[in-house]
């Protein structure tokens, strides 16, 4: 098996399906000859030529209506946004027509489409490329939302989200697209939508993340091997639908919670996962649950190194719920 | 044009306005699931004049004020109405209602209470007909609101950009809900705006159906033909923007010279001038179009409301993991 960062398991990845199904075609700025901003779409033109990958105009709006039409009368549109702070120009699309066809139409309608974008900070992008919008997502029914963090789960999920029935938006995390690498079997194979990864177990507290903030929650995790305080971590990778049972499992066993994500604070994907512990689980709880989130400001330009859930912080929410 | 074709699109323009009066009907005994209603009363041309020149397997989307459009393209008034009633037996198990009913097998893909939400769509599907290599044409149908959208430009782009067999139909009513057209947009040449992305395009009168026919025929087989197309029809919102809208925003003596350019009197005028009807015979019509637009009606109201629990249902496929239960928070 080869080892491969993530960017290089998304085109990869993509030129696997759309040689399996002639109904996936991906389209987007710059996906074609220019291989994608990050390269995600690397060499599928010259592949599949430009009526499979489609170079569009900025035009999110557009770019993401299209894709209803084209999922709505037989095509599974692969729909590549730059950044996830792109989106917004596009967002009616997303929320007021690809979320609700199904539900609208009564079942006749659908959209199997993907929408995937890079998100998260520590790139120094500033405001406009390095947000984290996925509760927005999560907020609207009809989406779904996934937000791997590594090259295998790239492959499975992404597998998953292009033969899944409805919309689903694909969120890449930017600063990991080459930072982390791993043995990507080749094989064409798909991971369950909706199933968090045990990535370790432990007994004396439960470490929850996904996505983009999951590089510094491994520091974390690492340090506090060194202390021999022993962690479950959790990567949920999916984030609708979520895997409340498998959370509220290890949560219940062990007692201690600790929630990282880099995205504001308030209404942070994690504050949903905490309620539904306090709501579900309260007897089982040792300590109240703690969030480790961004700031609920725009996302700050100079100080983004601040901003981001570091693993200090992370080990001083740990203690925290040790101490309680 | 045959007689019979005159004919038909008389019939047709009837039935929509008979149509619409019922479902005023409907809200006004409270039988409608829906607060919100949208009469294209003094536009049935447009909707007629494009319907009736698009073949079958073609799709569309239209606006908030589309039921003319979805009756021209072949609706059902009995599934419709119940529709609008939310009932079960309506074309979206009564979850769309009149501003987002929708119906795969007629190549409805969905009316849209976002103004200019369904253009780009039409986009998607043409593009999906052209890499299928289909013969059918998708098109929009939308107000002079939607001139005002961005999305419709970017569609505009996209559809001349990449030689779609699309087409653009605006039905310019004058208002987009209380403001004036003329004073919501910079030009009035929509047409000119049209061309300038590339498109082929014109203008017709809204209360000469023939004039629609000819330029919808011609424009649709652009379309068909991968070059993409955009007409933009005028006409009067014969009342309020909505059901309790008396509209303050303009003059009676306005809306008596808006009125007077009424499709169907002006074609049945025509049609009778021509010997091509008799008084007698129109009268026999429209009666006929009534009685089936009552018995829609009564349809309607007496059909079974869907279950609670089908609010659940069709949030996500059924076939694949679904996120947590929402049903069970019924039982709570």
């Amino acid at each position: 098996m080869p080892r491969q960062n993530i960017v290089k398991t998304i085109a990869k990845t993509l030129d696997q399906q759309m040689e399996i199904d002639s109904s996936i075609l991906v389209l987007g700025q710059d996906v074609g000859k220019r291989g994608g901003v990050f390269l995600a779409t690397e060499g599928l033109f010259d592949k599949y030529g430009p009526d499979r990958v489609i170079d569009t105009p900025l035009s999110e709006a557009a770019i993401i209506g299209a894709a209803v039409g084209m999922a709505a009368y037989g095509m599974r549109p692969v729909a590549e946004v730059q950044f996830a702070d792109y989106v917004f120009p596009g967002f009616d699309q997303l929320v007021s027509q690809a979320a609700k066809i199904r539900y609208r139409s009564g079942g006749q309608f659908f959209a199997p489409m993907v929408l995937r974008m890079s998100a998260g900070g520590g790139v120094k992008g500033g405001h406009h490329h390095s947000q984290n919008p996925e509760s927005l997502f999560v907020h609207t029914p009809g989406l779904k939302v996934l937000y791997p963090s590594t090259p295998k789960d790239t492959k499975g999920l992404l597998t998953a989200a292009i033969r899944d029935d409805d919309p689903v938006i694909f969120m890449e995390p930017k600063r990991m697209y080459r930072s982390v690498k791993e043995e990507v079997p080749e094989e064409d194979f798909e991971i369950e939508i909706g199933k968090a990864k045990i990535v370790q177990a432990g007994d004396d507290v439960v470490l929850i993340s996904y996505g983009s903030s999951m590089d510094k929650v491994l520091e974390a995790t690492k340090i506090l091997r060194e202390q021999a305080i022993s962690v479950e971590l959790i990567d949920l990778r999916s984030l609708m639908p979520w895997d409340k049972e498998a959370v509220l499992k290890s949560v219940a066993r062990v007692g201690r919670v600790v929630l990282v994500s880099e995205a504001p604070r308030t209404l942070n994907f994690v504050s949903e996962v905490s309620a539904c512990i306090s709501e579900e689980i309260l007897d089982s709880l040792l300590a109240p649950p703690i969030r480790v989130t961004g700031f609920d400001t725009p996302y700050p330009y100079a100080y983004d190194k601040e901003y981001l859930p570091s693993p200090n912080r992370i080990l001083k929410a740990v203690q925290k719920v040790l101490d309680y | 044009m045959t007689n019979k074709q005159r004919l038909y699109l008389l019939e047709q323009m009837l039935r929509i306005r008979s149509f619409e009066e019922r479902v005023g009907e409907l809200f006004l005994k409270g039988e409608s699931a829906g607060t919100m209603l949208h009469l294209s009363i003094g536009e049935e041309a447009a909707a007629v004049g494009v319907g009736a020149m698009m073949q079958d397997g073609d799709s569309f989307t239209t606006h908030h004020r589309g039921h003319g459009v979805f009756l021209a393209r072949g609706a059902d008034p009995k599934r419709m109405m119940a529709e609008i009633a939310g009932k079960e037996i309506g074309y979206c198990r009564g979850k769309g209602g009149s501003m987002h009913i929708a119906d795969m097998s007629l190549g409805h893909l969905g009316a849209n209470a976002i103004v200019g939400g369904g253009i780009s769509h039409i986009v998607g599907a043409a593009l999906s007909y052209k890499t299928l290599k289909k013969d059918n044409v998708s098109v929009a149908f939308f107000g002079d609101g939607a001139m005002q959208q961005g999305i419709l430009y970017e569609s505009f782009n996209l559809a001349a950009l990449w030689n779609l067999p699309a087409m653009f139909v605006c039905i310019n009513n004058q208002y987009g809900m209380g403001t004036r057209v003329d004073q919501s947009s910079s030009t009035l040449d929509f047409a000119a705006r049209a061309k300038s992305f590339g498109l082929q395009a014109d203008t017709a009168d809204g209360q000469d159906i023939e004039d629609v026919v000819n330029k919808a025929k011609k424009l649709l087989k652009q379309a068909r033909a991968g070059r993409a197309s955009f007409l933009t029809i005028n006409c009067y919102r014969f009342y309020g923007h909505a059901r309790k809208d008396k509209s303050p925003y303009r003059s009676e003596q306005e809306e008596t010279a808006g009125r007077q350019q009424d499709p169907i009197s002006f074609w049945e005028e025509n049609l009778v001038k021509a010997k091509i009807i008799s008084n007698k015979k129109l009268e026999t019509l429209k009666k006929e179009i009534d009685l089936e637009m009552d018995a829609a009606l009564s349809f309607a109201e007496n059909a079974k409301k869907p279950e609670l629990a089908t609010m659940f249902e069709d949030v996500y496929s059924p076939k694949q993991a679904k996120p947590l239960s929402n049903k069970a928070r019924l039982d709570l």
